[in-house]
């Protein structure tokens, strides 16, 4: 179990856990260095920066220099860490991203801080809903949405670990620690959390505590679901895919946008091999105004919402 | 540290950074000529420049593009990959037989440069303001380091009306970044009409200086002053150095002339014949 700050009824907040993880590669790595853009709070890093002032480059509100920047520091050999919320990071500098980072194929990892809907009333400015729609794209990117802070310090270990461009997304939602019987995190590998052959759930980041939570529910009525957790994006574990399509019925539940994300690319590789009944669960697009939990709520994306979901898919098996 | 910092720079380069000038301008509008693409306009208005940068100021060695001790070049103006990847070839990074590859399908000589593709690109480009950020993080890695390498970097003029140029001006200007060199290719003219009219940039020198940083204005086809301007050592400076290269597009074929048809036009078989009489 990671150090994370555990918040009310055993909730963790998964920046704890990237900041510490950070620390404790930078202690060894005398090449990591962290980019921000203002975001030294926001992204946990101020015992970072107390610790190693001479190691941080903040270019203040400037979401194309904080990318560009990372993509020079790494051509002068260090392993930086750009790190913003995700909003801003993925949106305002898409083509740095692209052409510098991921074109031009260099090691930077990029931390997109509080993504989802985590600023709840702040609205669809600042959610980030649509930062694996337009990643997803990128070629040589690898994407990761840790569930919780123990795959969030394995994400960033094994960011740290790969020679290329890596994207971690790092909600500020707290969650519960999951339980695991095996702790094992490996890129580009879905996690197998519950089994069952009546239904599969493909869940990430904070949504797997959820899917598990509607499989125990559904495991009482007598519906066997298994959860998958698909906390890389990309590259994309397409067997385990074509695996759980087995089961005749596959639910995507992600803190995303319906189109272009998990589901978008869950459905694409179902399509392809084998067209089974499937619903996406995930925000349609700009959100009305409202709360983390209230728009939780509103579109379903409750242990008692997927399970309700669930529910309408199986009936739709054929 | 490389050998690279320590190596001696020719007593009098000109002689040669004047014959490549003029090989740059005719290697790259057979380039263009050949692939009936291009962009030969800026190729000639940045060709002395970029002569002056691999034969008098750059310290590196081709058969180690990624030593960690060369000076770095970032041609931001990717676009210019005529002039960009003659002089690459001439500087020893790639064989010239490759330059008759350009932009013909699968060759590593795509239209924009692409570090994956070739030794000697430091950053892939092509879309404008996006050489300048990223020679502020390498300077940023260097000044970490207090390492001696030095970062160069071309913008065209029109490219300057992107914002990311001036987040990254602020930038390097706060943190004194006197590693940090920019040449800008000031021909005035962009793709459809002069710089002046569509969103001017003067006075450019006081907005550089304005942004923290040391101005040099210099005629950009003038080798001798180039060359010292480029070639005088950071150390004290305490400020990044920005190079205002006045430049004339199409400069050395009199039908190009800053003319801004040019900037992407491709000559037939006559203005192709006549270019070559003209450029010697």
């Amino acid at each position: 179990m990671s150090a994370a700050t555990a918040t009310a009824a055993n909730l963790f907040d998964c920046r704890d856990s990237f900041s510490r993880t950070l620390e404790s590669l930078a202690e060894a790595d005398p090449r990591i260095v962290t980019v921000v853009s203002d975001s030294v709070g926001s992204s946990k890093l101020v015992n970072f920066r107390k610790r190693w002032p001479e190691r941080m480059v903040n270019v203040g509100i400037a979401e194309q220099t904080v990318v560009a920047v990372g993509a020079g520091l790494a051509n002068g050999g260090k392993v930086p860490f750009v790190s913003a919320a995700s909003c801003f990071l993925t949106a305002r500098a898409l083509e740095q991203i692209k052409a510098d980072i991921a074109y031009t194929n260099v090691n930077v990892k990029l931390i997109g801080q509080s993504s989802g809907i985590a600023y709840g009333e702040l609205g669809p400015t600042h959610h980030s809903i649509e930062d694996l729609a337009w990643l997803r794209l990128l070629n040589n990117l690898t994407l990761i949405v840790p569930s919780d802070p123990w795959e969030t310090e394995q994400a960033i270990r094994a960011a740290a670990a790969i020679d290329g461009p890596v994207f971690v997304r790092v909600s500020r939602m707290p969650v519960p620690a999951i339980e695991r019987k095996v702790q094992k995190f490996e890129v580009g590998k879905a996690e197998l959390l519950r089994d069952g052959d009546d239904l599969a759930i493909i869940a990430n980041g904070v949504m797997v505590h959820r899917a598990l939570a509607a499989a125990a529910a559904l495991a009482a009525d007598g519906i066997e679901a298994r959860v998958v957790n698909m906390s890389t994006v990309n590259p994309l574990d397409e067997a385990a895919i074509i695996a759980a399509a087995e089961t005749g019925a596959i639910l995507t539940v992600e803190e995303h946008s319906v189109r272009g994300g998990l589901g978008g690319a869950v459905a694409e590789v179902i399509t392809e091999h084998n067209p089974v009944a499937m619903h996406r669960m995930g925000f349609p697009g700009f959100l009305p105004t409202g709360s983390v939990e209230w728009l939780l709520e509103h579109y379903g994306l409750t242990p008692t919402g997927i399970a309700g979901a669930a529910r309408t898919l199986i009936a739709r098996k054929r | 540290m490389s050998s690279l910092a320590s190596a001696p720079l020719r007593n009098d380069p000109l002689e040669t950074i004047r014959a490549k000038a003029l090989w740059i301008r005719r290697r790259s509008f057979q380039m263009v000529y050949e692939a009936q693409l291009g962009h030969p306009g800026g190729d000639f208005s940045a060709a002395d420049i970029l002569a002056t940068l691999y034969w008098g100021v750059l310290r590196f060695d081709p058969s180690q593009p990624n030593d960690p001790g060369r000076d770095r070049f970032v041609m931001s103006k990717g676009h210019c990959t005529g002039a960009f990847y003659s002089a690459l070839a001439g500087a020893g990074y790639f064989p010239e037989e490759l330059l008759s590859t350009y932009m013909q399908p699968l060759s590593k000589l795509n239209g924009h440069p692409n570090r994956n593709y070739l030794p000697g690109v430091e950053t892939n480009t092509g879309p404008l303001g996006h050489g300048l950020p990223v020679s502020i993080g390498i300077a940023i890695a260097g000044q970490m380091d207090s390492a001696p390498f030095r970062t160069f970097v071309l913008t065209g003029d029109g490219e300057l009306q992107e914002g990311s140029n001036w987040e990254a001006a602020l930038n390097a200007g706060h943190r004194k970044l006197e590693n940090l060199t920019l040449i800008i290719d000031r021909n005035r003219l962009q793709q459809g009409a002069g710089t002046e009219e569509t969103a001017s940039l003067d006075p450019l020198d006081d907005k550089w200086r304005a942004f923290g940083w040391h101005v040099e204005m210099v005629d950009g086809h003038d080798h001798q002053a180039l060359y010292d301007v480029l070639s005088a050592s950071p150390a004290g400076r305490g400020k990044p150095l920005c190079v205002i290269a006045n430049t004339i597009k199409g400069k050395g074929v009199s039908f190009m002339h800053d003319n801004v048809s040019w900037h992407h036009g491709v000559p037939n078989k006559d203005q192709f014949e006549q270019a070559m009489r003209e450029l010697v």
